[in-house]
């Protein structure tokens, strides 16, 4: 099986379990996303992969060979940093070349591969400027360029896109989704951006401190939620999560799910509330008018509930509202946070 | 009267300059001037008064030996201590920047020579040259090599005091590498190390070209160093024996102070200012088109 295979992996600093027996695939030829808040150790992930920190325990495989121990440059993988990491004093074509060069590919194809890699991404005006004067999406594409060239097939990135701005980010998303397809390259991406998780990936890797929560594919994530972490992380605004003790219980299942216990938690995302004639008083603290939508925060007593409606906002702050949903669109979890019912459970445990 | 807002302006200017400059001019410019006007003068006493000899001291200067004795030295001692002290300095860097157990003492170690003053590293090395009795001679010794009057030798003394002023200045210029090193982001070296590059093509390729700024600050150091650095001559050889350890500057000074020639003196130290002239500027401009500044 090729891929990358990662097994019980462990890193610890002195003190600092940074990743705690982590373990998934990533298939050959497919985007994985590791996903997570600051600090949940996705960079130590990535960088054990590349080897550019030692693994304290487990092992990482790549086309089945065991690299745990291997030298970084004979893994077969390339890295784009978070800040580029151009060589400054070089031109981008010397930039583009350097990996080429200390590796001694002979000259006329360093040229072609140069000249592909420069076409691909739009760079080849470029080609003498010293990265001083390029513009951040500049950048990226030499530092996507010099994964281009080294024709390694897997490719590592973390955090690629966070110092570009909002529209810059968008393209570039969809420019390193296209590269990755037509270069059938296997791809790890390291982020703690939901939506860039949620339009690359063919899977999400979602860690917490430093362990695994949850590996699907965005919809898994997104409609079913093993855990209220991963619920309460996807989503803008994400799912809410309530105690079933500060709502009546009836009210708040609307008869379904027999199963839930009053101190379990319902999962409602925001989409899915309504706001009906009979249901649930609340009182609207806040309304977030974004044109297509409106987001609003609600009060129940002392929950808060986020509500997403279409269109202008349907009442002021400080009106009072009712809302419902339907039994179908709740997610039901334990008192551990984890998931114990809801939608597509059936459908995402096809084995059952 | 009524002065424009653009008069007062250009007065306010010239105010906050004035104590710079006066302090410029009454100990840069004035100075410097009066020896060039000084070095056109003969030597005076009390019988006769000094008076203008044009270019007379100049053409006494080329047909005097022990001139041309102490500027060959000087060069010398600069293509001693300069290639040597940088290369040190820079390795020396290049090892403490790293994460090692005890690198704050091994930093401060290298570093210590420089904090003490010249006539204290001088009153060291003195120890250590003292023939039979001084450190390096008790080591010899060891080896049953017999003793070395190390300064007091024409062939040693120079290279002497050529390796104890390297051995000043490299823990120096090492602060200024280290600085450097420590600006130049850890990623450029985990880019190279994924491509396999060895330590010394990534040195090679990159750290030595991104230290380039650094390293013309610390030649031009270096290179002024090498003339202005003769307070350990005072203790260690005076620049003897036979002259063999006199640099520019302590002739200068036994001119003016041991022999009371001011006008020869001021005639020496036009040569000394020329010549630092000139190679600062040729650093600047032949150096400084070639450097990457970020
Ligand atoms: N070199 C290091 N020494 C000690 N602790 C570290 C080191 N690098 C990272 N850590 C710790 O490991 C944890 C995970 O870090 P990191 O993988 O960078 O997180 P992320 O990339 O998800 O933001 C953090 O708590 C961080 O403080
Ligand atoms: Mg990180």
């Amino acid at each position: 099986m090729s891929g990358i295979q990662i097994h019980n992996l462990v890193k610890q600093w002195d003190e600092v379990r940074a990743v705690d027996d982590v373990s998934f695939e990533v298939p050959q030829g497919s985007l994985t996303v590791l996903l997570g808040p600051s600090g949940c150790g996705k960079s130590t992930i990535l960088r054990m992969i590349a080897g550019l920190e030692d693994a304290s325990d487990g092992e990482i495989l790549i086309d089945g060979n065991d690299v745990t121990r291997e030298d970084p440059s004979r893994r077969g993988v390339s890295m784009v940093f978070q800040s580029y990491a151009l060589f400054p004093h070089l031109s981008v074509r010397e930039n583009i070349l350097f990996g080429l060069k200390v590796r001694r590919v002979p000259v006329a194809e360093q040229e072609k591969r140069l000249l592909e890699a420069a076409e691909l991404v739009g760079l080849a005006h470029l080609l003498d400027r010293k990265p001083a004067n390029l513009s951040g999406g500049q950048r990226q594409r030499v530092a996507l360029s010099r994964t281009i060239v080294s024709n390694q097939p897997v490719c590592l990135m973390d955090e690629p896109l966070s110092n570009l701005d909002a529209k810059l980010r968008a393209e570039m998303r969809d420019e390193i989704c296209a590269l990755q397809r037509k270069l059938s390259l296997t791809m790890v991406y390291v982020t703690h951006d939901q939506i860039e998780a949620m339009s690359m990936a063919d899977q999400v890797v979602l860690l917490k401190g430093g362990q695994v929560e949850q590996v699907g594919t965005p919809t898994d994530l997104y409609e079913a939620p093993q855990t209220t972490f991963a619920a309460s992380f996807l989503g803008m605004p994400p799912m809410n999560v309530i105690p079933l003790d500060q709502i009546s219980g009836g009210e708040a299942l609307q008869g379904g799910l027999p199963q839930a216990r009053p101190d379990w938690l319902l999962g409602i995302r925001p989409e899915q509330i309504r706001i009906a004639e009979n249901g649930i008083p609340v009182e609207v603290t806040a309304a977030d008018y974004m044109g297509a939508e409106t987001v609003l925060r609600l009060q129940h007593g002392k929950q808060v509930v986020m509500a997403r409606v279409h269109g202008r906002p349907p009442a002021d702050v400080g009106d009072k509202l009712r809302i419902a949903w339907a039994a179908d669109d709740i997610h039901l979890f334990d008192e551990n946070g984890a998931r114990r019912g809801g939608p597509d459970t059936a459908v995402s445990q096809p084995a059952l | 009267m009524h002065l424009s807002r653009d008069t007062m302006r250009h007065v306010h200017g010239w105010l906050l300059l004035t104590p710079a400059a006066v302090l410029l001019v009454s100990f840069t410019h004035y100075p410097t001037i009066a020896t060039v006007i000084n070095s056109f003068f003969s030597k005076g006493n009390s019988v006769r008064p000094s008076r203008f000899i044009g270019i007379d001291n100049y053409q006494a200067m080329t047909q005097d030996p022990i001139f041309w004795k102490v500027l060959v030295n000087n060069m010398w001692f600069a293509v001693g201590t300069i290639p040597t002290s940088i290369a040190l300095a820079i390795i020396m860097a290049l090892l403490v920047n790293r994460a090692m157990p005890g690198r704050s003492f091994v930093r401060m170690a290298y570093f210590t020579p420089t904090i003490l003053p010249m006539i204290a590293v001088a009153n060291i090395w003195l120890f250590f040259y003292s023939p039979d009795i001084g450190l390096i001679d008790q080591i010899t010794s060891w080896f049953g090599i017999s003793g070395h009057n190390w300064l007091g030798d024409p062939d040693t003394v120079l290279s002497a005091i050529i390796v104890m002023t390297v051995w000043k200045e490299a823990g120096f210029f090492m602060i200024f590498y280290l600085a450097a090193l420590q600006h130049i982001p850890p990623e450029l070296g985990e880019a190279a190390k994924l491509e396999g590059a060895s330590r010394w093509y990534y040195f090679r390729r990159v750290l030595f070209p991104l230290l380039m700024p650094t390293s013309l600050f610390v030649l031009i150091n270096a290179v002024l160093n090498s003339f202005k650095l003769v307070d350990h001559l005072f203790v260690l050889t005076k620049g003897g024996p036979d002259n063999a350890s006199n640099l520019l500057l302590y002739y200068i000074f036994e001119n003016a102070f041991s022999y009371f020639d001011t006008n020869y003196a001021a005639t020496l130290t036009v040569v000394l200012l020329g010549l630092l002239a000139i190679m600062a500027l040729a650093q600047f401009f032949v150096l400084d088109r070639r450097i990457h500044y970020r």
